[in-house]
């Protein structure tokens, strides 16, 4: 970007302070609020010193842009469901990436019309901007449309050989314009590539393994960024940038952690298959013990202690609302409520924390899988509302699709009760033998409607 | 800049985003996520110079759009995230 001001050199570094503050602020729950705001000062600190670079000749466009972008992203941040924040995310990750594109482009015509060639640095950086962020952009959209299960997931088994070839293919263009670096054609094929691969990458990734994804994006978004700064020798971009990215990184790796599954299984496996001798009517038939909404009321009524483990069917049914009425009607009796939390129950990292905050449900109660693993066997009664694989006592045993992933222990507990609407097996596609077992009673129907039917038979048990 | 600077930027910075994220609770992650890709929004600073600046017609449509983009990423990241933190503080605040 050439000479840049001192007052903008001096406001990058208080505005790369304020990222690593806000980023630090954000890690604790009592100064998470304090640190998101430290982290917009910092962005609106470079935007506003950014404004006196002497290059900017005029405003109009550039307001245009700055209101239009405000106003929509204001919109969609305060209308949007706590439900639809998994599609939110991915989509601001996605506008991040093609805006890095877009300014990589703007940078690279300007560049051309010079006589000279451009640096080797520039030309790298200015690939890799068009790949990185092309991929966030295209990859964030298609997480966008399953999250918001406008379609399914679909691949074939060589699909990985194709996204292979086609990365090898990426970093061989990218070389390429070191020999040819003002070549128009060679960095629109290396933005059209990225778009493959970005839909390549994540069509085949299945449901429940979207909070790798958007992890992932969320990491690439800021690479994207960092990228940026190489091409632009922008200090700031660099720096902001690879803070995400390192961020989005951790993230990623806690999610396949919770997963037991490495990242390049994640991207490169096709769904899981069932395993033989897993047969669903072996399972369960003869074995399974149905209950009502009413049954489990007298249950829970003499319960002295009740955890509550939701999955990603009670997003579905938005159902948190109904879930917190029940957990206020629980203690109203006396009884101690928790809340187990698998750390990939849902869409995101996080998600079923954000769903039960909503409802107002106390962040202590939310217990994490490690914690109250310990606890299962002195409580009363686990209700499951909306969670599969993460319950499956299969997970235990070798030789089944989810072997070695950590799971919440509920059949420890004296009574599980099982919100579900079918026996229908979760993402892994295996039966889950818990349904069968001898402390389990499945509760059949939607997981609101269960829930609310629930409370009220509780509540005329105690009050009648 | 030279190259080798941006480098020692690009490494450093990696490991501090590392060691100031490596302990986060389970509960912060989708807050940590959406606040951090309003940071990675930073791209629009150089969006701003695009858009702003004499060049081409289309280089600086390009950098409005980027602008657009950004903008729409760096105060919808934001706010959303500060609306899902005040869903986790308030009842803090209550309670005592």
């Amino acid at each position: 970007m050439g000479e840049t001001s001192n007052l903008i050199q001096a406001g990058y570094i208080l505005s790369a302070v304020l990222f690593v503050l806000g980023l630090k602020g954000l890690g604790k729950p009592r100064t998470a609020v304090r640190g998101n705001a430290l982290g917009a000062a910092g962005m609106l600190m470079a935007v506003v010193v950014t404004l006196t670079d002497n290059k900017i000749v005029s405003f109009w466009q550039l307001g245009l842009g700055l209101v239009v972008g405000a106003l929509i992203g204001g919109a969609l941040a305060t209308q949007v469901q706590m439900t639809g924040m998994p599609e939110l995310v991915a989509l601001f990750n996605g506008f991040g990436g093609l805006a890095s594109v877009l300014v990589v482009g703007a940078s690279f015509l300007e560049v051309r019309e010079l006589p000279e060639d451009p640096s080797a640095t520039f030309t790298l950086a200015a690939a890799a901007t068009a790949l990185i962020g092309a991929i966030t952009f295209s990859g964030s959209v298609v997480a966008y449309g399953k999250l918001r299960e406008s379609f399914g997931s679909f691949g074939f088994s060589s699909l990985r050989y194709v996204n292979g070839a086609l990365m090898v293919v990426s970093l061989a263009l990218g070389l390429l314009m070191l020999d040819m670096p003002k070549s128009v054609a060679l960095i629109v094929a290396l933005v059209a590539l990225g778009f493959l691969l970005g839909v390549s990458s994540v069509v085949p990734i299945g449901g429940a393994d979207m909070p790798v994804v958007i992890a992932l994006l969320n990491s690439l978004s800021g690479l994207a960024a960092s990228a940026t700064g190489f091409a632009l020798g922008n200090s700031l971009l660099i720096i902001a940038g690879s803070l995400v990215g390192a961020s989005g990184l951790i993230l990623t790796q806690i999610m396949c952690v919770a997963m037991n599954r490495t990242l390049s299984n994640v991207l490169f496996s096709a769904a899981p298959v069932a395993v033989e001798g897993a047969d669903a009517d072996e399972t369960y038939v003869g074995k399974v013990t149905s209950t009502s909404a009413d049954e489990v009321a007298l249950l829970l009524e003499n319960a002295e202690r009740v955890a509550i483990v939701p999955g990603y069917g009670m997003a579905v049914a938005q159902a948190q609302h109904a879930v917190r009425d029940l957990a206020k009607a629980l203690e109203a009796n006396g009884t101690e409520v928790v809340f187990g939390i698998h750390p990939v129950a849902g869409r995101m990292p996080g998600h079923m924390n954000v769903l039960l905050a909503e409802a107002e449900i106390d962040y202590e109660k939310l217990i994490e899988m490690d914690v109250i693993n310990s606890t299962f066997a002195q409580t009363d009664m686990t209700i499951v509302i909306g969670a599969n694989d993460v319950v499956n006592p299969v997970a235990r045993q070798e030789n089944s699709p989810i072997s070695g992933m950590p799971i919440l222990d509920v059949d420890r507990s004296q009574t599980v009760v099982i919100i579900k609407r079918s026996l229908s097996p979760g993402f892994a596609g295996i039966p889950n033998p818990l349904f069968a077992a001898d402390n389990a009673l499945m509760l059949f129907g939607d997981g609101k409607e269960a829930v609310m039917a629930m409370t009220k038979a509780l509540s005329e048990l105690s009050n009648p | 800049m030279t190259f080798l600077i941006a480098l020692t930027l690009f490494v450093l910075a990696i490991f501090l985003g590392i060691e100031l994220i490596s302990k986060v609770p389970p509960t912060l992650h989708t807050p940590l996520m959406s606040g951090s890709n309003a940071i990675s929004g930073i791209t629009l600073i150089g969006a701003v110079v695009s858009a702003g600046a004499e060049q081409t017609l289309l280089a600086t449509w390009l950098g409005v759009g980027a602008v657009t983009l950004a903008t729409i990423n760096v105060v919808g990241g934001f706010l959303v995230t500060n609306r899902m933190l005040a869903m986790f503080s308030s009842r803090k605040t209550k309670k005592r």
